[in-house]
């Protein structure tokens, strides 16, 4: 890993295709599809010069913003530019409208779910979810229990990745309800692509994006605590200018025009959170944190967190400020609990899931593990806690040793491992050192949850992984972004 | 707005404004000290100018003999100082990183561009002319600092509280040179006269910029008593002490109205303010101009506590 982690890093989630990819524009018979149409024929258009051009264009305006917006120096700058891909991804109106509710329901139902375990336990009393997966789990908080947190709403902000195999298939592979992150390359890749291809933009109709942060602002705000003034004070709680996502954290606040506190700015008095102002203590009503639940408050959690803002939790329980998101989150968005999210969504909603789960086997269930033991070669396997891409086995892409090495693991651990197929994840045409060619890409949406209502900007980060054949698109190993269109029509 | 965000306003402007007075200092002792000795005379004048950045006790500490190599070193690229030049622009810069929301882009800019040019003149400049160079650098710097800050800045408590650091900076820096250099400035002194004065008392107004100011100002020759008339009273010439305190006070005062109440800052300005206004330069000689100086700095050492107290902390 580098420090070029501020996009957030997905695991290396599917390995090698084992059968040939769909491409997101000439679909598997090479026919042109009719969301590409337009695009397609402007690459036809457009000599390869140009378009070398534009993308030098493109990396000078990052190069600009990393150093002129955020906060780093020439070297600085260099090392965290993502690279960025000027060919943008295309969504019909039809599949961001499956996408769109699939996400929708997929985070009602992780809300619901949180809220279960930490009150009535009705899903584990019905044995759905099996209770050692939340109470052995690192990231289950006890301190929640009975605990209500306004609205009955724990993620507000969640960034949902999904992958897509086919015209009509698209599974989620990750949902990230902590402190997910990445948002502000989808704000930067639509400006940038604005100010180069104003022309592309003529020949579509793309539905916009940058109304995120008005929208990230109205949730905030919508979910104050009943005992905040009628408009309440939002901050951004960041763990400061070393955090390797700073830049993004600076980035937002500036576009939400709240304040960016570090722990040293607020104070608990009475249990009520207050930040140190220039006119004296201020009250804070809602906390949007980018601060993990261990760092929070050193007296509740790690009393070495120098982060952290004493006494956070008491004011917190005591409902006097709502912190987004919720803490004990983590819950619901570990691997082991992604197995079990179509149970899940059945469970609370009594619906089938719109988004599948990509196939998983969960090696804790015997007759799981003695077919994972079987196919080891042809799967991948994940450890349950591990993120980031490690502790991680490719079948199709190790040697006999590591796969006799994992063989052992599983039998020793079967409860912290599961398995996944390979698959073949779609493909997007982006300029590589070849000219246009087809990379792997993925998709990361972020779901805003309010007292009112959902809000989803269309679209999200789209990642590409820029080598051939690679199917990794963290960008600590050769991976970039694209822009997002969705169309309107 | 958060106490730190403007403490850190507040300690940025501070740190530009001093890294730009430190190069004007020597800049100003360069030239000295490439005169014949019978135009400079003998004093060592990089021992004066260590006495004029106020760090003299850090230097000797760290150097026996005061010289151009010391002295340079220590004033604009020491690490071992923490207020040499190059100290000056990674504080300001580390300072405005961690506000970067409350800065325009423009000042970002500046100040982030400037620490990147300043970065790369390393441990020191090898030749005269590289040094020359980068005190020009780091004035230009300074001014594109305070130039993008009138400019772009909303005119609101965060803009008010850069100020305040420049000026309450300036106004030390201006009576810092006049507390070494009080004896050259004596009317006692014109009787000496010579060229070896009127080159001190160019070297003064060089280090405060002041130099071609003085001349329209009074459409004189160099008079002593003129120069330090214009660096206290003169209220015209924007390094002077009474224009420093002017500015103190109407952005103490901007501060206290938008938020609704006076304090202790804004008290204290306006008495030194009063005492400057009050003061003619015949009376302040007759006190004694070492005495007023001291009592200056201490009474600005302490407005700045009071601005700590009643808005940073």
């Amino acid at each position: 890993m580098t420090m070029t982690a501020t996009v957030p890093t997905a695991p290396v989630a599917l390995a090698a295709a084992a059968t040939a990819a769909f491409d997101e524009m000439r679909g598997l018979d090479g026919e042109i599809r009719p969301a590409y149409a337009e695009l397609s024929a402007w690459l036809k258009e457009i000599p390869p010069d140009v378009l070398e051009q534009r993308r030098s264009e493109a990396e000078l305006l990052f190069r600009r913003i990393g150093i002129t917006f955020a906060v780093y120096g020439e070297a600085e700058a260099q090392e965290r530019l993502i690279p960025f891909d000027v060919i943008p991804r295309i969504l019909s109106a039809a599949e961001w409208d499956l996408i769109r509710r699939g996400l929708e329901q997929r985070v009602k139902a992780i809300n619901l779910y949180i809220k279960d375990v930490y009150s009535r336990r009705e899903i584990l009393r019905a044995g759905v979810v099996p209770e050692d997966l939340v109470f052995q789990n690192p990231v289950f908080r006890p301190e929640m229990n009975g605990q209500r947190v306004p609205h009955d709403i724990y993620v507000f902000i969640a960034g949902i990745d999904i992958v897509r195999v086919d015209a009509d298939t698209f599974y989620v592979l990750e949902d990230n309800a902590r402190t997910p992150s990445g948002v502000s390359y989808m704000l930067e890749n639509r400006e940038i692509m604005l100010r180069l291809f104003p022309e592309l933009f003529a020949r579509h109709r793309v539905a916009p994006v940058e109304n995120y942060a008005d929208e990230l602002l109205a949730t905030l705000k919508s979910v104050a605590p009943t005992s905040a003034e009628a408009d309440p004070t939002a901050v951004l709680l960041t763990p400061g200018v070393y955090n390797s996502a700073y830049y993004e954290h600076s980035f937002l606040a500036d576009k939400l025009g709240i304040e960016l506190v570090e722990g040293r700015d607020l104070l608990v008095r009475g249990e009520v959170v207050y930040m140190r102002t220039t006119q004296g203590p201020k009250r804070v009503d809602v906390i949007y944190r980018r601060v993990d639940d261990d760092f929070l408050d050193p007296l509740a959690f790690r009393p070495d967190s120098g982060l952290g803002v004493p006494g956070l939790m008491s004011a917190y329980m005591a409902g006097n400020v709502t912190l987004a998101n919720a803490v004990g989150t983590g819950i619901a968005d570990d691997k082991a609990v992604y197995s079990y999210m179509p149970e899940i969504v059945k469970f609370y909603l009594a619906e089938d899931p719109i988004l599948k789960n990509v196939p998983t086997w969960r090696c804790r269930e015997s007759d799981h593990l003695a077919y994972v033991l079987d196919h080891l070669e042809e799967l991948v396997v994940k450890e349950v806690h591990g993120s980031g891409g490690y502790g991680m086995l490719i079948g199709p892409k190790a040697d006999k040793a590591t796969v006799a090495a994992f063989r052992d693991k599983l039998k020793n651990d079967p409860k912290g491992f599961i398995a996944q197929p390979t698959l073949a994840l779609s493909t997007c045409p982006t300029c590589v050192e070849e000219g246009v060619a087809p990379r792997h890409v993925d998709l990361r949406p972020f779901v805003l949850t309010g007292r009112d209502r959902i809000r989803i900007v269309p679209g999200g980060l789209t990642r590409v992984a820029l080598k051939q054949g690679s199917l990794v698109v963290n960008s600590s190993q050769g991976g970039g972004t694209k822009d997002t269109w969705v169309l309107d029509r | 707005m958060l106490s730190r965000t403007a403490d850190n306003l507040f300690w940025l402007s501070r740190y530009v404004e001093r890294a730009e007075y430190l190069s004007r200092i020597l800049e100003a002792t360069l030239r000295l000290t490439s005169l014949p000795h019978t135009y400079s005379g003998t004093t060592n004048e990089w021992e004066s100018a260590v006495s004029t950045a106020g760090c003299a006790g850090g230097f000797f500490a760290t150097y026996k003999e005061a010289n151009e190599e010391t002295v340079t070193e220590f004033l604009a690229f020491s690490s071992a100082n923490p207020s040499s030049i190059r100290n000056c622009f990674d504080v300001a810069r580390a300072n405005a990183r961690a506000v970067r929301t409350a800065l325009t882009m423009e000042m970002w800019d500046a100040i982030n561009g400037a620490w990147l040019e300043i970065s790369r003149f390393g441990a020191g400049a090898t030749t005269r002319d590289g040094l020359a160079r980068f005190l020009r650098l780091v004035q230009e710097s300074s001014l594109r600092v305070d130039g993008s800050a009138y400019r772009t800045m909303l005119r609101n408590d965060a803009y008010w509280f850069t100020r305040l650091g420049v000026f309450s900076e300036r106004a030390d820096n201006t009576a810092r040179i006049l507390d070494v250099k009080y004896h050259m400035l004596l009317p006692a002194h014109q009787h000496v006269g010579g060229p070896l004065d009127y080159f001190q008392w160019a070297a003064i107004l060089r280090s405060v910029s002041a130099l071609t100011s003085y001349h329209w100002v009074y459409r004189e020759s160099l008079k002593p008593w003129l120069i330090a008339d214009l660096l206290i009273l003169n209220d015209q010439m924007p390094r002077s002490l009474a224009s420093c305190y002017e500015n103190l006070v109407q952005y103490l005062d901007r501060i206290a109205r938008a938020y609704g109440r006076q304090g202790p800052a804004q008290r204290q300005a306006r008495a030194i303010r009063t005492r400057i206004e009050n003061s003619r330069m015949d009376e302040i000689f007759q006190h004694g101009l070492h005495e007023f100086i001291g009592e200056f700095v201490a009474d600005n050492n302490r407005l700045g506590s009071a601005i700590t107290q009643q808005y940073l902390q």
